[in-house]
């Protein structure tokens, strides 16, 4: 371990990433005609122990970023260190052991599990391939990870399609438990649930975190659900980051035009609640060729001639509320500039 | 009630005959809708909220499929006594309906406005050029762009958001008197479903058309409905005005279910969830179908099926819990 070095202080890192996609067009010989730009040069820090929520909408590239931090698809560039060590340098082998420290929780409770395994081979599944405990000693482990989820021993012996969507994200649930990691990314993980079984596995996933010091990294477009759950919340739109801030912040200060239409465009669950919503103009864009400058510049209601040409970089604004707008740059110059005049006074 | 209804639904139920047994997706459902009013109706995934709608279009697949009993009485005639040919002069013209996924119910190869033109022509008897500019303008008013070019494309050329809005003019291409929308924004992003709420909103206070809105969003219903029916296992277990029933709700399922969403205004707490899960619709128990979940459950409530009474007036609940105060 590296001691009180700063570096674990942070437990993963993540550096610039991007993911394309490459378009291909042409039956027989394919020409590579332009990429998806998935995620687009992504930089963040999750603290252990925190639960970092990244919302933002339909395509945006979340589960994408999910997916290349996990290296279940392999980055286009830049780097994902996990406590000092960056994973894209490690061989296969040394990949493999840390990916045990590392799990997922998908959206989709049913097609995640596999429809002819039993559940306690499903939750077994992951200790079997890392090799970490014996026969008896797993069997031990799945009655007890069983319980922890809030099933019972006897739910081992039966099959995904005799539970329903709670149940089924409960089993997936204790098999990312099963080799005792650290980081969870939870892509969706109650989406495809009802109202009142949405609750139950939040719940869940607290109690978890207290219990196991879990880390996670939520990824989820219900931004009512992620500020329940999350210390801060990262902001994505058309694969990169334009917000990011502890969740309070986000909902009392949004600084980010796209942050302020997406929290005005939630509802409520209040009668006669019509506060000046915010109707953003048209469909996100294509991330194929995504516009040019500021990514939101053809939907944003506060563009300037320069959001156009020039693509603002994610900058601090103050007590780590980190901004991807020109608009808040050059008011925050301002401010700074006025302030200073205050103090030599 | 003395209002004038469009639409009443008297104890509808609709059963499935399978291999592996009977399904009673609607179970003694009971709604009603003014003219030009907006009805909202909430419930979970297979609480039967479809198979209502569809049973009142007559669209139930038969079988395995079929309407065990009650009445669906717009102005006052039983649609479920219409010969098919009667139904058919109601469905699209007088009732229209869109559901959560365009797709499954635009023609893929068809253009929108052959799709338009078609059901124009069938039901207001114009010429295929009036049907045209019938529809063009249909689609300019949903806010499609250049709506005079997109006339000619087909559906897959258009965004989720788009193909909402190709669908809703579809709908509304007629007049109809009541538009049924299943779900409409659920497979939508907020800021586009936003696009679409305020559109819907927009139409129905410039042409007066009734809605049935069904969705399992209670920030959908808050946002655009006057009317609210809550839908539990095939039942209707509370119907009242919207301010009501987030002010006062009354029967246990609808109460558990605003307790248990996250409250963005609010400041964390620990969530208060209804335990366990929706019955087995195969099996559902001999009393009320919400006993194993409820937390005011009593002796009565597992031997006999509470009945929907008006327990205040307007206010409509399923429960023992009130009906003990009748007594
Ligand atoms: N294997 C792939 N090949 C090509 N394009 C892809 C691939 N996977 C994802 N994409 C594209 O990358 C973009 C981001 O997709 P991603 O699944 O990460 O979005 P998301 O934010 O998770 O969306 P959702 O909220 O719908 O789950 C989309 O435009 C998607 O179509
Ligand atoms: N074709 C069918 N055959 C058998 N059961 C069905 C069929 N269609 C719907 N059901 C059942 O009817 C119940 C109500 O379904 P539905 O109305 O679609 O629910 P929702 O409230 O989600 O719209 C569910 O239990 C569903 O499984
Ligand atoms: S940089 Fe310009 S276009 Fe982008 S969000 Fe800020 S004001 Fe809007
Ligand atoms: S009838 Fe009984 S079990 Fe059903 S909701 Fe009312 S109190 Fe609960
Ligand atoms: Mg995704
Ligand atoms: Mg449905």
């Amino acid at each position: 371990m590296i001691g009180t070095n700063k570096a674990t202080e942070t437990l993963l890192k993540v550096e610039n990433l991007k993911k394309y996609f490459p378009v291909k067009k042409g039956l027989v010989i394919q020409r590579h005609v332009g990429d998806v730009k998935a995620v687009d040069g992504v930089s963040f820090e999750i603290y252990p122990g925190e639960t970092l929520g990244m919302v933002g909408e339909s395509g945006c590239g979340k589960s994408t970023l999910g997916r290349t931090i996990l290296r279940l698809l392999e980055p286009t560039q830049g780097k994902v260190i996990f406590e000092g060590q960056t994973l894209n340098e490690l061989s296969r082998e040394e990949m493999r052991k840390i990916r045990s420290q590392m799990q997922m929780i998908f959206q989709d409770p049913f097609a995640s599990l596999n429809p002819r395994m039993r559940v306690r081979d499903i939750i077994g599944e992951p200790i079997l391939i890392h090799g970490v405990l014996n026969r008896v000693e797993r069997e031990k482990r799945v009655s007890k990870l069983l319980d922890v989820v809030g099933l019972s021993t006897h739910h081992g012996e039966r099959y995904p399609h005799e539970f329903s969507g709670g149940q089924c994200q409960r089993i997936g649930i204790a098999r990312a438990l099963a080799v005792n990691p650290k980081l969870i990314i939870c892509d969706e993980p109650v989406s495809a649930l009802d109202v009142s079984i949405q609750a139950q596995v939040i719940n869940l996933l607290e109690d978890l975190q207290a219990e196991f010091n879990l880390t996670y990294l939520l990824i989820a477009h219900d931004v009512a659900m992620v500020k329940h759950l999350s210390n801060r919340v990262a902001v994505m739109y058309l694969g990169k980051l334009v917000e990011l801030t502890s969740s309070e912040e986000l909902y009392l200060n949004p600084r980010h035009p796209y942050t302020i239409a997406l929290l005005s465009a939630i509802l409520l669950p209040y009668p006669n609640q019509k506060k000046g919503r915010i109707i953003l103009k048209g469909d996100a864009p294509s991330p194929v060729n995504p516009p040019s400058g500021c990514r939101f510049h053809t939907r944003c209601p506060e563009t300037q001639d320069i959001c156009k040409v020039m693509d603002p970089e994610l900058i601090d604004i103050g007590n780590k509320h980190f901004v991807a707008c020109h608009l808040t740059i050059h008011t925050y110059e301002k401010i700074k500039v006025g302030n200073s005049v205050t103090n030599h006074q | 009630m003395g209002r004038d209804l469009l639409i009443h639904v008297k104890d509808l139920r609709t059963y499935f005959y399978t291999d592996v047994g009977v399904v009673k997706a609607v179970d003694g459902v009971n709604l009603e809708i003014g003219i030009g009013e907006t009805l909202g109706i909430v419930g979970e995934s297979g609480s039967g909220k479809s198979i209502t709608a569809m049973s009142m279009m007559r669209l139930i697949p038969q079988p395995p499929g079929r309407i065990e009993g009650g009445e669906v009485l717009f102005y006052g005639k039983d649609l479920l006594k219409l010969s098919e040919k009667e139904m058919m002069k109601i469905r699209g013209n007088e009732i229209a309906m869109i559901f959560q996924d365009p797709m499954t119910s635009l023609n893929p190869v068809l253009t929108v406005g052959e799709q338009m033109i078609e059901t124009i022509v069938l039901h207001q008897k114009v010429s295929r050029s009036m049907a045209k500019r019938r529809a063009i303008e249909m689609l300019e008013r949903v806010g499609i762009p250049e709506a005079k070019g997109r006339v000619n494309n087909y559906p897959h050329l258009f965004s989720g958001g788009m193909r909402q809005r190709v669908m809703i003019a579809m709908a509304l291409s007629c007049n109809p008197k009541l538009l049924i929308a299943d779900e409409p924004t659920t497979a939508l992003d907020v800021t586009i479903q936003a696009q679409i709420l305020d559109l819907m909103n927009n139409l129905q206070q410039e042409l007066g058309t009734a809605i049935m809105l069904i969705t399992h969003n209670l920030g959908v219903i808050a946002e655009l409905c006057q009317k609210v029916l809550v839908m539990y296992a095939g039942n209707t277990v509370e119907y009242t005005d919207v301010n009501t029933l987030f002010a006062k709700p009354m029967h246990p399922y609808t109460y558990g279910m605003l307790e248990s969403s996250p409250k963005l205004e609010l400041r964390k707490q620990r969530l208060d969830p209804i335990e366990g899960h929706p019955p087995d619709p195969y099996r559902l128990p001999q009393g009320c179908n919400f006993a194993q979940r409820c937390r005011r459950i009593m002796p009565v409530c597992e031997r006999e099926k509470p009945t929907l009474l008006e327990i205040e007036p307007g206010h409509f609940v399923s429960c023992f819990l009130y009906e003990r105060v009748k007594i």
